[in-house]
């Protein structure tokens, strides 16, 4: 009944490295001893002289990331997104946000949807804390294709960006397919009740639960965030005005994301109805990726539920 | 602000030169009445050998391609660092009296989209070690031949980034790379073998497939002929020990622990310049 095609949103970037490294001889890949699950091995297979294995060393691996940076390169820097984030938090923030230096970070293995290796390598505060970093663009896309695109936009961008993946496969969303601009959301559904706004691979999600709302005679508005910062503040003031209320959906923590980067936005700008949709505040756990996704509430069934709650209350 | 041309350059003029940059120093502190005089004062003579003898730099052309790199890694000895490139010539001389204000270029620690000269942003102690061996290694893919001269602090060693570079710079064969230890035995909270041991040190460096050497990090002589053995030294990355007295050369403040981050009083800063004066 469900023909939805599945594919791996990593793949997707590092098929777009092989693609950006075959024109600019400035593309360098770097990996932390995880290129087999990253994917970059695919790179290193291509282009053994251009690829660089850290070995288990995130830290070291984001300041030579800023060497060669300083050096006129642009290195996409690799890793799972905990250690990207965490482990390395300190040196993305003061080697490469702070002089803003041309530092792409690939970072894959993040969400709830990492699933069995369990809390410690599932990243959920990574958009929190590179988004709390003046100059870090932070880009979430929803499935292999946007992957694709915005690997190759990240790299005709200069300063430094956060690039967030999935380990699983998720479902491929022909609707996010029509190009990348930093900055700018994609309108993938009209509608006029409420908005939902979604980042990563919550586009599939979101799609789903506006034709649950429709056979319930409510029209709701689908914006695509795939960059959350810096977020789209025009699109939103027109949901803000257009709709009655904004349900974001991420597959990231609550505190810190996509819905607080909403949330603050309309506060300040056009005071409306805002409800989250991601992992509340809590540590995931041990599971599969589809099972955990239904676990913590990261479904369309979800996204309804706020949904009419919104309506409801206005 | 007259910059020394390098074959000209004999022991007393950088002696000379030193004495210079530490007046500047506790000036810069004194009136800012907040920086690091201890740990800039113990890596004078090394600024010194390299801007003024050592390095191919061209304070017109900040951004030459072709020119030697210093990073400072122990990057709260901004003071040292400001006073010798003000001095060759990078920015105005009057600029060092902005330091640690509000508008200034000099921050308190090194930040190089604003100042001409610093090369790498530094301050969290262990990245710049790091951050070099990545700029070497892009030289080596360029097939350039410039090099990078960088400078740890002995405490600043205890961070794990520091043996992970180390480690990356071997597997690499980063020759282009020379860094020095300020081994000043002096950290922020007491002496290092107290705080945590380090020594010894050049076993350490070596089994990580350094080439090491030891030498009195103020003895110009010695600063010159390790690098120039360095720089004939192919297929390794070269860690040098240079033996240091924190505070050197103000009498008071030689080997105090208490002079990491504490400016001088308006007394302590006259007596401390009536020292280095000629």
């Amino acid at each position: 009944m469900n023909s939805t095609e599945f594919k791996q949103t990593r793949q997707g970037y590092v098929d777009a490295l092989i693609e950006l490294a075959l024109v600019d001889p400035d593309v360098v890949v770097l990996d932390s001893d995880v290129a087999k699950a990253t994917k970059t091995c695919d790179f290193e297979a291509l282009f053994p002289d251009r690829f660089f294995n850290c070995g288990v060393q995130e830290q070291n691996m984001m300041c030579v990331a800023a060497g060669l940076a300083l050096e006129g390169f642009i290195p996409f820097a690799t890793t799972f997104g905990v250690f990207a984030s965490c482990r390395a938090g300190d040196q993305v923030r003061n080697a490469i946000a702070y002089p803003k230096l041309n530092v792409k970070i690939g970072a894959t293995h993040c969400g709830i949807s990492t699933g069995g290796d369990g809390a410690s390598h599932q990243a959920n505060e990574d958009i929190a804390i590179m988004r709390s970093f003046p100059n870090m663009t932070v880009l979430v896309p929803g499935d292999y294709e946007e992957s694709r695109l915005a690997t190759k936009a990240a790299a005709r961008f200069t300063g430094p960006v956060y690039l967030r993946f999935g380990r699983d496969k998720y479902p491929v969303v022909p609707e996010i397919h029509d190009g990348f601009a930093i900055g700018k959301a994609k309108l993938l559904h009209e509608g006029e009740d409420v908005t939902i706004v979604t980042t990563g691979i919550m586009a599939s999600e979101g799609l789903k639960a506006a034709g649950i709302l429709a056979e319930r005679g409510y029209s709701a508005r689908v914006l695509h965030m795939p960059t959350v910062k810096p977020i789209d503040t025009e699109a939103l003031l027109a949901a803000a005005r257009g709709t009655r209320g904004i349900v974001t959906a991420e597959e990231h923590s609550i505190i810190g994301g996509l819905g607080e980067a909403v949330a603050g936005f309309v506060a300040e700008q056009h005071p409306t109805m805002v409800r989250r949709v991601g992992v509340r505040d809590t540590f995931g756990e041990s599971g599969q990726a589809q099972e955990l996704l239904d676990r913590y509430g990261l479904r369309a069934a979800n996204i309804v539920a706020e949904a009419l709650s919104v309506l409801q209350e206005y | 602000m007259q910059i020394v041309v390098r074959d000209q350059t004999d022991l007393a003029l950088l002696k000379e030169k030193a004495r210079e940059v530490r007046r500047r120093i506790l000036t810069m502190v004194h009136r800012a009445n907040s920086g690091h005089v201890g740990g800039s004062l113990s890596s004078v003579e090394i600024l010194v050998a390299l801007y003024y003898r050592l390095m191919r730099h061209d304070p017109r052309r900040p951004a030459w391609p072709e020119r030697d790199r210093f990073i400072l890694s122990k990057g709260h000895c901004t003071p040292v660092i400001y006073a010798v490139l003000a001095d060759c010539g990078y920015f105005p001389m009057s600029d060092l009296r902005t330091f640690r204000r509000p508008g200034s270029h000099l921050q308190g620690h090194p930040y190089a989209p604003k100042t001409p000269g610093i090369e790498v942003s530094t301050g969290t102690l262990g990245l710049g070690l790091s951050t070099a061996a990545g700029m070497a290694l892009g030289a080596k893919l360029r097939k350039q031949s410039h090099r990078y001269y960088v400078l740890c602090g002995d405490g600043e060693i205890q961070e794990g980034q520091i043996w992970e570079a180390a480690m990356f710079a071997n597997k690499y064969h980063l020759d282009n790379l020379i860094a020095f230890v300020d081994r000043n035995y002096l950290q922020t909270d007491g002496h290092s073998e107290e705080i945590m041991p380090l020594d010894p040190l050049l076993p350490k460096w070596e089994a990580f497939g350094w080439r090491t050497c030891e030498i009195d990090g103020h003895d110009f002589a010695e600063i010159i002929e390790a690098v120039e053995t360095a720089k004939g030294a192919p297929g390794k990355p070269t860690l040098i020990v240079a033996r240091t007295v924190k505070g050197k050369g103000v009498s008071f403040m030689e080997n105090v622990v208490g002079w990491h981050g504490t400016p001088p009083t308006r007394e302590e800063y006259e007596r401390a310049m009536k020292e280095l004066e000629e």
